[in-house]
């Protein structure tokens, strides 16, 4: 690089050299303010072939599990079929008490409801989930859409450490064109979530 | 945009519009070990970016066996900030003669101030670790601080071995350092590089 392109490299405007792909585009942050949901209804097309969400402190109102869904119709629903699996590591503050295990109560078989992404966050104020969850392809007609997260989150007031492993699959053909976010009750005091594409 | 710009967006090749505000991520500064007894990031790690990102690539380290490790600096001078963590892993023999997948009690933290095993590693000429760790909103002095990382190195009697650490720095108060190091010996060689991801 040289000249107009080096000067502008790392500032917010002028011209630089296109990457060479792979490289992640912000397109989005939804700040929560005790909502009870945090919607994403644009930005989410063929433009790129895999998106991430990035979750920065995410704080329930009640100990509840963080969790999303998709739709196929804009938003109007949140309500494709999934089919997850889901596995945790968990410590508490206090030692022993490690849990390393499947949780058959946290997956979907053909669900329609929410897909959990945390177990249990507590409500203290310095809890909070963080993470991430990459969906792939979600315009895609031909092919069921994969997704896959991994966040950390404090457990309740059992003051633990837990760090959660969720994938899966929306069960349709159809495009996947909004994805929304909550915890299971309550709201999401606080917290924010960024969408980027990532160009393939 | 329009013309030139726009038709080169997505594309490998060509001029586009720097990202406003920095978008993505950002390269804030590389470091290579040479003999080098840790490597500390000392400065970058602040409120300009939400998430932070270590790569490390390579890592060798001068002693046989030893584990990779990472700890937080909360203030003082010290990279010693209370953690509580998970740790699992997983491993795959050469010769096929053996494989785990298990969580790894000895490697765990309850509320202890050392360094957070995230590898181990052998020190034959091709043998080292790499992998990545990400630390959430380190600035913030209302949460924890959550982080996620997971390896892959070349250890011992030539064993594929993955490792998955994450956990949380269990104080509010703002981290504005992480340093690598191996639980014995030197950092013969090797590139960790840290990003920031921006949010708007």
């Amino acid at each position: 690089m040289s000249g107009i392109i080096s000067d502008n490299v790392l500032k917010q405007s002028g011209l630089i050299k296109a990457s060479a792909g792979g490289a992640w585009t912000f397109l989005s942050k939804s700040t929560a303010s005790s909502s009870s949901t945090v919607s994403f209804t644009s930005g989410i097309d063929d433009t790129y072939g895999t998106y991430v969400f990035t979750f920065k402190n995410m704080h329930p109102s009640a100990n509840q599990n963080f969790a999303f869904n998709v739709s196929i119709d804009s938003g109007s629903n949140y309500n494709v079929a999934k089919t997850t699996s889901f596995f945790r590591a968990q410590h508490l503050e206090g030692g022993h008490s490690q849990v390393f295990s499947y949780e058959t109560g946290d997956d979907l078989a053909q669900g329609t409801g929410v897909a959990r992404i945390s177990n249990l966050c507590g409500t203290e104020n310095d809890m909070n989930v963080s993470g991430y969850l990459y969906l792939f392809n979600p315009s895609s007609t031909t092919f069921v859409k994969h997704f896959m997260s991994r966040v950390n989150s404090t457990f309740t007031s059992s003051d633990a450490t837990v760090d959660l492993h969720m994938a899966g699959y929306a069960n349709t053909t159809s495009a996947v064109d909004a994805v929304q976010f909550s915890f299971t009750s309550g709201n999401i005091d606080a917290g924010d979530i960024c969408l980027y594409g990532i160009t393939t | 945009m329009s013309g030139i710009i726009a038709q080169n967006t997505a594309n490998a090749t060509g001029l586009i519009k720097a990202v406003a505000a920095g978008g993505a991520w950002t390269l804030l500064t590389t470091s290579t070990a040479s003999a080098s007894a840790d490597i500390s990031f000392a400065s970058n790690i602040d409120s300009t970016y939400p998430i932070y990102l270590f790569e490390f690539i390579n890592c060798h380290p001068s002693g046989s066996a030893v584990s990779f490790q990472v700890n937080f600096r909360d203030g003082s001078t010290a990279y010693d900030a209370t953690k509580t963590t998970t740790k699992f892993e997983v491993y795959h023999k050469e010769d096929d003669s053996a494989t785990s997948l298990a969580y790894a009690t000895g490697d765990d933290i309850a509320q202890g101030t050392g360094s957070q095993r995230i590898s181990i590693v052998g020190n034959d000429n091709d043998q080292s670790v790499s992998g990545s760790l990400y630390l959430f909103n380190p600035s913030s002095t209302t949460y924890v601080k959550h982080f996620l990382s997971r390896t892959h190195s070349y250890y011992g009697d030539a064993f594929a071995w993955s490792e998955f650490a994450a956990g949380y720095c269990n104080v509010t108060a703002a981290i504005d350092g992480v340093q690598f190091s191996f639980s014995s010996g030197n950092i013969d060689a090797g590139t960790i590089k840290l990003y920031g991801l921006g949010d708007s």
